[in-house]
C-alpha cells in the first residue's frame, strides 16, 4: 500500500518469469499494486512492490500458469496465537478476528 | 391503544365517531386530537375520505391509525418479509425480492450494531438471487457477501441501475475475509449461480465479482464451469455505477485498497468490544494486587494504589484500541507493536500526568510500563483489521514484541507489588 508501508523483507511473494504467459490477471486482482505488467507487446508480469504485499494470494489463486506464488495465511494476530496454542487444524479465527 | 382498539371492534363494541370526532368514543376517556392530529387523520369516518369510501366500515381506522393492510401473497407462515425488500416480482426463477437501494434507519442501527460488536456475528440475509430496478437477461450480475453490511453497501450504491444481486452463503462474514476462508470460493460462486436459477432470468448476463474475492475465486475457472462472462468488479461498491457506466472496466484507483482516517475509525470499536472482558479481568487483577504491601492486606491500599495503576493501563489499553489505529501513520515504526508502544507511554504518561496521587517514582514506572505492554499488545492485534498486513509480517512482529510485551508486564508487576512491600 501506498500509505502505509509494513516490514520490509518478509512478503512470500514469488513469480516464475518462465511460466509467465502475460495474461495480467495477477495485476488486476492485486489490491496493493505489487504486481505490474512490462511494457510492450509480449510482456510479463514483474513484481513492482515486494513489500507492499501482504500475502492475500489473490494473484496465485488467479495466476493460470502457477507462475506466482505466495504462502497463504491469515495476517490476524488473534489467529496466530491460535496457531501456536492449538496447532493450525484447531486454529480458527472465530468471531474475535475478521 | 391501537391493539384496544381493534379488540374493541372485533367485540362489535366500537363504532366510528363523526367525522372530526371530538375522541368521546376513544378508550380511557384521553383527548384524541392533539394539535399534530388533525381530524382527516379519521379517513374511514363518513365524508373524511370523499365519496369514494369502499371499504366495509370493520376494514376502517376510525380515529385511530389505519389498520395494516391485508396479508399478501408473499407473507407465509414462519417467514417474515425484510424492510429492504420493496417488491417481490415474478419470474421462470419464482418470485425474487426486488430490493430497496436506499438504506433506511433500521439498516444503519443494524450497521451500528455490527460495528461496535453487538448482532455482528449474525447480521446476515439469506442467500440467492435479488435485484434492482427492472433488470433483462443481459443486466450485470452483482456477486456479494450475506454479510448484511456488505449487502447494504452494495445495495446503497444501485440507485437507478438494474441489476441482478447474487448473494452467496459466506457464513454472514464480509467479502475479503470470507475468500481468505474460502466460503467466497469458485465452488460457491458456481454452486450458487446454478441454484438460484440465474439460467433461467438472465442467462447471457456477465457475473460481476467483488475484486477481494479474488482470494478465493479462480475468475476463469468460474467462466469455465458456468459457461458465461465473468469480471472482477471494482474493491468499492461506490465505484460500481462507473464501472457498469464504463462497460466492465475498471481503472487502477478502483483496483487499489485505501485505508483512511474514516475508515480505520470505523474499525476501532469492535476492537474495544472484542478486548472488553480481558480489560475487566486486568482491571480486577490491578485491584487484587494493589493491596498487598508489608501490612499484608489493606483494601484501602487496593483502591488508594489500584486507581491511579487502573487509568494508566486503562489510558494504555485505549492507545493501542483506539489511539493506534487513528494515529496510525503519525506514531513512529511499521510495526503495529511498535506504534502502539509509543501510542501507550503517550497514553500512560497523560493519564500519570493528570492523576497519580500519592504514587512513587518506582510505581509510575511500574504503571508507565503497564501502560506501553497493553498499548503494543492491542496494537498488534488491529493487525488483522488493516488491509496491508502480511501474515508473514505479523508472525514476524509477534515473535519479536510478545517478548518485549511480556518483559514489560513482568516488570511492571515485580515494580508493583515490590514497591508495594517497599512503603
Amino acid at each position: 500500500m501506498r500509505d502505509f508501508r509494513y516490514l520490509p523483507g518478509t512478503a512470500t511473494l514469488a513469480l516464475d518469469r518462465a511460466r509467465c504467459v502475460g495474461c495480467g490477471m495477477c495485476v488486476t486482482v492485486c489490491p496493493q499494486g505489487a504486481l505490474a505488467m512490462e511494457e510492450g507487446e509480449g510482456g510479463k508480469a514483474v513484481i513492482a512492490d515486494l513489500d507492499g504485499c501482504m500475502e492475500c494470494g489473490a494473484c496465485a489463486t488467479n495466476c493460470p500458469a502457477k507462475a506466482v506464488t505466495v504462502r497463504p495465511g491469515v495476517g490476524c494476530a488473534s489467529y496466530i496465537i491460535q496457531v501456536w496454542l492449538k496447532g493450525r487444524d484447531k486454529a480458527s479465527c472465530g468471531p474475535d478476528c475478521c | 391503544m391501537k391493539d384496544l382498539m381493534e379488540a374493541m371492534r372485533e367485540e362489535g363494541r366500537f363504532s366510528p365517531p363523526d367525522a372530526g370526532g371530538t375522541g368521546a368514543g376513544k378508550p380511557g376517556g384521553q383527548p384524541s386530537h392533539g394539535p399534530m392530529d388533525p381530524p382527516a387523520a379519521c379517513s374511514g369516518a363518513p365524508g373524511a375520505s370523499g365519496a369514494g369510501l369502499v371499504q366495509p366500515e370493520e376494514d376502517c381506522c376510525c380515529c385511530g391509525s389505519r389498520p395494516a393492510p391485508a396479508a399478501g401473497p408473499d407473507e407465509r407462515p414462519g417467514y417474515a418479509i425484510l424492510p429492504f425488500v420493496e417488491a417481490f416480482v415474478d419470474g421462470p426463477a419464482g418470485r425474487i425480492p426486488r430490493v430497496r437501494t436506499r438504506l433506511d434507519g433500521k439498516d444503519l442501527l443494524g450497521a451500528a450494531g455490527a460495528r461496535i460488536g453487538i448482532g455482528r456475528d449474525d447480521y446476515r440475509i439469506a442467500p440467492g438471487l435479488y435485484m434492482t430496478g427492472n433488470p433483462d437477461g443481459a443486466a450485470p450480475v452483482l456477486v456479494s457477501s450475506n454479510y448484511k453490511l456488505s449487502f447494504d453497501a452494495l445495495r446503497g450504491q444501485l440507485s437507478g441501475i438494474s441489476a441482478w444481486i447474487l448473494v452467496l452463503d459466506t457464513r454472514g462474514v464480509n467479502v475479503w475475509c470470507a475468500a481468505g476462508k474460502k466460503t467466497f470460493s469458485t465452488d460457491e460462486v458456481v454452486r450458487r449461480a446454478r441454484e438460484s436459477g440465474l439460467d433461467a432470468v438472465a442467462p447471457d448476463a456477465p457475473l460481476v465479482i467483488p475484486q477481494l474475492a479474488a482470494t478465493g475465486v479462480a475468475l476463469r475457472q468460474v467462466k469455465k464451469r458456468l459457461g458465461r462472462k465473468a469480471v472482477f468488479g471494482p474493491i468499492r461498491a461506490a465505484d460500481l455505477p462507473r464501472f457498469l457506466a464504463d462497460g466492465l472496466t475498471a481503472g487502477p484507483d478502483m483496483r487499489r485498497v485505501t485505508f483512511s482516517f474514516r475508515e480505520r475509525a470505523v474499525l476501532t470499536p469492535v476492537e474495544l468490544y472484542l478486548a472488553r472482558y480481558t480489560i475487566l479481568w486486568i482491571a480486577l487483577a490491578i485491584f487484587a494486587v494493589s493491596g498487598l504491601g508489608a501490612w499484608g492486606y489493606s483494601l484501602s491500599m487496593a483502591f488508594g494504589r489500584g486507581w491511579p495503576l487502573f487509568w494508566a493501563f486503562l489510558s494504555g489499553a485505549l492507545g493501542g484500541i483506539v489511539g493506534t489505529p487513528l494515529l496510525l501513520p503519525l506514531l513512529p515504526g511499521r510495526a503495529l507493536s511498535a506504534k502502539g508502544l509509543w501510542a501507550g507511554a503517550l497514553a500512560g504518561l497523560t493519564s500519570l500526568a493528570f492523576y497519580s496521587p500519592g504514587l512513587t517514582y518506582v510505581e509510575g514506572l511500574a504503571a508507565l510500563f503497564l501502560a506501553m505492554a497493553a498499548a503494543s499488545f492491542w496494537a498488534m492485534h488491529f493487525t488483522g483489521a488493516t488491509p496491508y498486513c502480511s501474515p508473514s509480517g505479523v508472525e514476524k512482529e509477534m515473535r519479536r514484541y510478545m517478548p518485549i510485551q511480556a518483559c514489560a508486564a513482568l516488570v511492571s508487576a515485580i515494580l508493583w507489588i515490590g514497591a508495594g512491600f517497599a512503603r
